[in-house]
């Protein structure tokens, strides 16, 4: 059983490290992002289980030859049958160290979900009082801001898409399209789940390149499928302008006049309004170097898929599909399979 | 029936739009005179008084201590609130970025004359 637990601990790093990074920094997946989807989250996935399979293998090996005796061992142990001998303290130290990882991700989930889900409730909250309905699109707010935002608030059934007045004077009616659909998108491709699923990641395991990494490259991903998701109703002109004047208009604020509410998109930043805008309460902390990293991850990302929009390159063939889905499939069985496998062979 | 969130949407309008506090009574009034048809002309002062403490717990209403009956005025103004929602959207720190979806995140500086480029030259 040895040899389980030394293979799950070399998938656990492989996975933690080198893969992630050789896959953020692969090319191929603008040509098929779902597909690199899909593999971002196996190795989240896979990653997690051996991490945790390595430990635990390796701690109830002296109990028995594979998994399912070593556990019935464990748990005779635990009610007292058997004397607790038999397990070394670096036994005990393994297994709780597994099961302090298994729950530390479980309860990060569990943390994460309420923390998201109480800041969209807060967020609904005030749009209710400060947005009124869009005339003619369903489910669309429209509050008064002079900047160009739009972005989507998810929620279950009572999910919405929110524009700025400011974006509705600055787009044409098909611009304003390719924004909703895209907007719509997100909803609809349920993408709320995977940036749940990778905040939870990157929250639980911060010092893990991979969750980093994988968060990134999911909010990017999840942007160029959107926006092919948009191509089906508009053409790529329409989009590309959409997002050019979009993002020329929505500066970040800079670091003195964090405050400043963006007035004109392409007037001088002036301190006309953040004077007043200190006085608003509530604010904790002012949003520093760690924002400013985060703008410069979403400026790649914006660069990615006007690229990707302009020179558009041809998706993926079958066959590489087909090999980076079978990778997915891989690692999903690779875990599990060495788990057991002593059994299996035995 | 109006649910809470139209009324408290309705209190904050007229909140918004009196420069001086106002108390339940005359809000009630208020409400009563309104033309918007969505909230139901007679309403009680207790719900005005339930509308106008869940605003109060949220931050967005202040209580005048001193006067009897209590008086209430907004705490900010609408669009200093619209600003502050605002600024959650456009400066999204990494643990808030899976609370929404944006359709643009922030560019740099450099980014945004790029897409001007872009623009001009198209």
């Amino acid at each position: 059983m040895f040899w389980a637990s030394y293979l799950l601990a070399a998938l656990a790093i492989i996975l933690a490290w080198p893969a992630p990074i050789a896959l953020s920094r692969a090319a191929w997946p603008a040509r098929a992002p779902f597909t690199a989807m899909v593999l971002w989250q196996s190795i989240a996935l896979a990653g997690g289980l051996s991490m945790i399979g390595a430990m635990l293998v390796w701690g109830l090996e002296p109990l028995g030859d594979n998994l399912v005796s070593a556990s019935v061992g464990f748990f005779r142990i635990l009610v007292d049958e058997d004397s607790a001998a038999t397990l070394g303290v670096i036994h005990v130290f393994a297994i709780s160290a597994a099961t302090l990882l298994f729950g530390h991700l479980l309860f990060t989930l569990a943390l994460t979900f309420v923390r998201i889900r109480r800041q969209r409730r807060r967020h609904r909250d005030m749009l209710n009082l400060l947005s009124s309905p869009a005339a003619d699109q369903p489910a669309t707010l429209v509050i008064s801001h002079p900047a160009p935002v739009a972005y989507c608030l998810p929620g279950g059934a009572r999910s919405v898409t929110v524009m700025s007045d400011g974006l509705m004077d600055l787009l044409t009616r098909a611009e304003l399209d390719a924004v909703l659909t895209h907007e719509n998108a997100h909803l609809h491709q349920r993408h709320h789940l995977l940036l749940w699923a990778f905040a939870a990641w990157r929250a639980a395991l911060p010092w893990l390149p991979t969750s980093r990494l994988a968060q990134r490259a999911v909010s990017e991903l999840i942007e160029m499928l959107a926006d092919d998701e948009a191509l089906r109703h508009v053409d790529e002109p329409t989009l590309v302008r959409a997002i050019a004047i979009v993002g020329s208009g929505a500066l970040p604020p800079s670091r003195d006049e964090l405050d400043d509410p963006l007035a004109d998109p392409l007037a001088e930043p002036s301190a006309d309004h953040h004077a007043d805008r200190h006085a608003v309460q509530g604010r904790g902390g002012t949003p520093g170097a760690a924002d400013v990293t985060g703008g410069t991850g979403d400026a790649q990302s914006t660069a990615h898929r006007l690229r990707r929009l302009l020179t558009p390159l041809p998706p993926l063939s079958r066959v590489q599909q087909g090999l980076a889905l079978s990778t997915a499939g891989m690692l999903l069985v690779v875990p599990p399979v060495l788990l057991v496998a002593p059994e299996l062979l035995g | 029936m109006a649910t809470l969130g139209d009324l408290e949407r309705t209190v904050m309008d007229l909140l918004w739009a009196t420069p001086e506090a106002m108390n339940a009574n005359a809000l009630r009034d208020a409400i009563a005179e309104a033309p918007s048809g969505q909230v139901g002309r007679e309403l009680a002062v207790t719900t005005v008084l339930t509308v106008l403490s869940r605003l109060e717990k949220k931050g967005l209403v202040e209580r005048e201590r001193d006067s009897r009956p209590h008086r209430y005025r907004s705490v900010t103004s609408r669009e200093d609130h619209t600003a502050e929602l605002m600024h959650e959207v456009l400066v999204t720190a990494p643990d808030r970025e899976a609370v929404l979806a944006r359709f643009i995140g922030s560019v740099t500086e450099a980014e945004a004359e790029t897409l001007r480029k872009l623009l001009g030259g198209s």
